[in-house]
């Protein structure tokens, strides 16, 4: 692993940008650089491209080895098709995704090596599943199309079940409907592991599922990411459950990263206004502390035709004229805990009002 | 139209149950149970639902997928299909007993009196005509007015949920509307007749977080300003606090505990309402492990004979599996259907507790 891992090298510049390398002893297990997806839509009477939904407009990000990294926004600010553009479910526009090193793509890693590396989990467990296979042909599937022996793939199949938590003499002949939606997705996350990944990409793995059972599931993650030491990319609207499950946060508007860092200085301290918003539209879960002022006002906009500028700034209670016109970088806000916000008012001398003079933290 | 149903602020105590004495009683359901027939057998979603509901009082029914909550509020309503479904027990709602009444009798109701939001808005509207004149057809369905007026009320009704250029966005068709405006308009409709009471099925679970605090803020204050009143279902501990007065939490078809919002979160003592509470994620269990609750909840089709949350529960005792355990009075308005209850209301609701200290 760590020959291959020398011969190609990460890129410097860019991803330098993003925590990481800050601090030092741990190396990024994946990068992204500039990961673009618009969306034609097409109409009029050529069926020419008339617009673009822009889904996900350049972001880049590092996972660390075993660490986990939430990643938060309302619907429509390109979570999921983030995630899908990593295990290449769709194809990017421009951008590199660089695994361990490895550039995946025609030149470097192959879709087939990626896929060893990084599964993904699913929302809809039921819809992830083939209705026609049984549970042991779904988990050992996979490792059988990547070269493993049928009957070792059928042991790993049995193994997983019990590592997730499911009695193999009970499970391994059942069809999917026949089970709840918590099992489902304990046969998804057993499934995504036959393949002995290194990453796991949680597409709002546990949002479907009822309290008491996400409860189990997050449980159940916290203990395979211990035992077979997995990085997980976590993907959820659910602030409380990222807070818990994550080591750092990124916070996606409308196809764009607004702020990055580690999860006690987000939760604490958000910098960007938006994440700010995010925060305190969390139920607070105490009748003497009940909300009486909305955070925001109105619905997201449309990425068809996201605002000029900051995308944010048509809901933001700070924005300035400055805001509408230029849109503000993902600038470093807090070295000591390598936190990053794209805002304005963190950017010294942008010009707004409430931006620091010139830069205090070299 | 066999009684004229406005929002007549007279008490309609007509034959009301007991704790009628001020009046204000709205709702009044006794030994509801709900039974759904099919050829696969008979699934038993509500099995005995108490309660009563004063006029301006909002209560919030807690409970997760297949307790029963959705099915309450569809009686309530009579939304369920009549040939499958048997209906025991009684509900009264201002006066009216709901499971006598025949279908044009419901459908006067349905409206002036008892109104209804979704979770879904977009499948509660007509795709093919506007919102506002779906609403100006519902305001014209239960009282004689021109389509002019009717207009204006659903642009004033437009205006009272705060949706922006309510005059532009009468004409929209619900496709064109965000998911946010949506559930806006869909509570606009609602409100069209000026309901005495409004039934909220998870209104908000499909919306963001930041649209979520708009949308209970909205109902909160509209609440307040027409005095109604509301049940809220959700599945959500968090919006269970920001917009219930009182709380039922329900299991397999029965309300385990109901309280105000204070004494069932801050002592709660049903061992599912506190399994509940330590499963719900929080930020600051960052790095313990989780308490779920183990198991899954029962088959409604083979209900056990005892408490149903009995399999699943650490302080369950022998008895527990062979009869429902009698409610308890725990506090003031607060009750429980546990035999633990007295114990569990006394210890702090994140403290765990033994089996034997339970029963000692």
């Amino acid at each position: 692993m760590s020959a291959e891992s020398i011969a190609v090298e990460t890129p410097p510049a860019e991803t330098a940008g993003h925590a990481g390398h800050r601090s030092g002893e741990r190396r990024a297990l994946v990068s992204v650089n500039d990961l673009k997806k618009y969306f034609p839509i097409r109409g009029g009477l050529l069926n020419r491209t008339i617009a673009n939904v822009q889904a996900v407009d350049g972001i880049s990000f590092e996972v660390k080895r075993g660490e986990t990294l939430g990643i938060v926004g309302e619907s429509g600010c390109g979570k999921s098709t983030t995630a899908r553009l990593l295990m290449r479910l769709i194809e990017p526009d421009s951008g590199d995704v660089i695994i361990d090193g490895k550039r995946v793509g025609a030149d470097g890693m192959s879709l087939r090596g990626m896929r060893r590396q990084m599964q993904m989990v699913f929302q809809d467990s039921f819809a992830s599943l083939n209705p026609r296979l049984t549970i042991e042909d779904t988990i050992a599937f996979g490792p059988m199309v990547h070269g493993v022996p049928q009957a070792e793939a059928r042991t790993r199949a049995r193994d997983l079940l019990a590592k997730v938590g499911l009695d193999p003499n009970l499970f391994i002949r059942r069809y999917p409907h026949e089970l709840s939606g918590g099992q489902r997705q304990r046969i998804n996350i057993a499934r995504a592991l036959a393949l002995e990944p290194k990453i796991v990409l949680l597409d709002e793995a546990v949002s479907a599922l009822d309290k008491s059972v996400e409860a189990q599931v997050l449980n159940l993650l916290m203990d395979l990411k211990r035992d077979f030491e997995l990085t997980y990319i976590f993907i959820s609207h659910d602030l409380h459950v990222v807070h818990y499950v994550s080591d750092r946060v990124l916070v996606m508007y409308l196809g764009q990263v607004v702020e990055i860092g580690p999860v006690d200085e987000i939760y604490a301290s958000p910098r960007h206004p938006y994440t700010q918003a995010l925060l305190s539209a969390m139920p607070s879960m105490d009748p003497d502390n009940r909300a009486e002022k909305p955070p925001l006002a109105g619905d997201p906009p449309n990425p068809i035709n996201p605002p000029s500028g900051c995308r944010f700034h048509t809901r933001c209670p700070f924005a300035e004229d400055l805001c509408s016109k230029r849109s503000p970088t993902l600038e470093l806000v807090d070295a000591a805990a390598g936190q990053f916000a794209a805002c304005h008012m963190t950017s010294p001398g942008s010009g707004h009002s409430k931006a620091p003079q010139k830069r205090a933290t070299a | 139209m066999t009684m004229s149903v406005t929002e007549a602020p007279t008490p309609l105590a007509a034959g009301s149950a007991p704790d009628t004495a001020t009046g204000r009683t709205l709702v009044d359901v006794r030994d509801l149970r709900v039974a759904f027939t099919s050829e696969d057998g008979t699934v038993h979603a509500v099995n005995g639902v108490d309660f009563t509901l004063d006029r301006g009082e909002v209560m919030c029914i807690l409970g997760e997928s297949g307790s029963g909550k959705s099915v309450t509020m569809r009686a309530l309503m009579k939304l369920l299909p009549e040939r499958k479904t048997t209906i025991t027990g009684s509900i009264m709602v201002d006066g009216h007993d709901i499971i006598a009444l025949d279908d044009a009798a419901m459908s006067d109701l349905r409206g002036p009196t008892v109104s209804m939001i979704f979770q879904e808005p977009m499948t509660a509207f007509d795709p093919v005509f506007t919102v506002g004149d779906q609403i100006a057809e519902a305001i014209r369905r239960h009282e004689s007015i021109s389509d002019a007026d009717a207009r204006k009320r659903a642009l004033e009704l437009f205006e009272l949920v705060q949706i922006p250029s309510a005059n532009r966005r009468l004409d929209n068709y619900p496709f064109e509307m965000s998911g946010g405006m949506r559930q806006r308009a869909m509570i606009a409709l609602a409100l069209s007749c000026r309901p005495s009471l409004l039934l909220a099925d998870e209104p908000t679970t499909a919306l963001d977080a930041t649209v979520q605090i708009q949308i209970l803020l909205l109902l909160r204050q509209l609440q307040r300003d027409l005095d109604m009143a509301v049940v809220f279902v959700t599945h959500d501990i968090g919006v269970a606090v920001e917009i219930g007065d009182r709380i039922a939490v329900m299991y397999a078809g029965r309300f385990v505990e109901t309280g105000t919002v204070r004494n069932v979160f801050g002592h709660p003592a049903h061992p599912y309402t506190r399994g509940l509470m330590n499963s719900t994620v929080k930020g600051s269990m960052r790095g313990t492990r989780l308490q779920a609750i183990d198991g899954s909840p029962p088959d409604l089709s083979r209900m056990p004979p005892g408490c149903a949350f009995a399999p699943r529960c650490g302080l369950a005792e022998p008895v527990c599996f062979e009869q429902y355990p009698a409610t308890e009075s725990v506090g003031e308005r607060h009750v429980a259907a546990c035999i633990h209850a007295r114990r569990l209301v006394a210890t702090a609701p994140g403290e765990a507790i033994t089996k034997a200290e339970a029963s000692s």
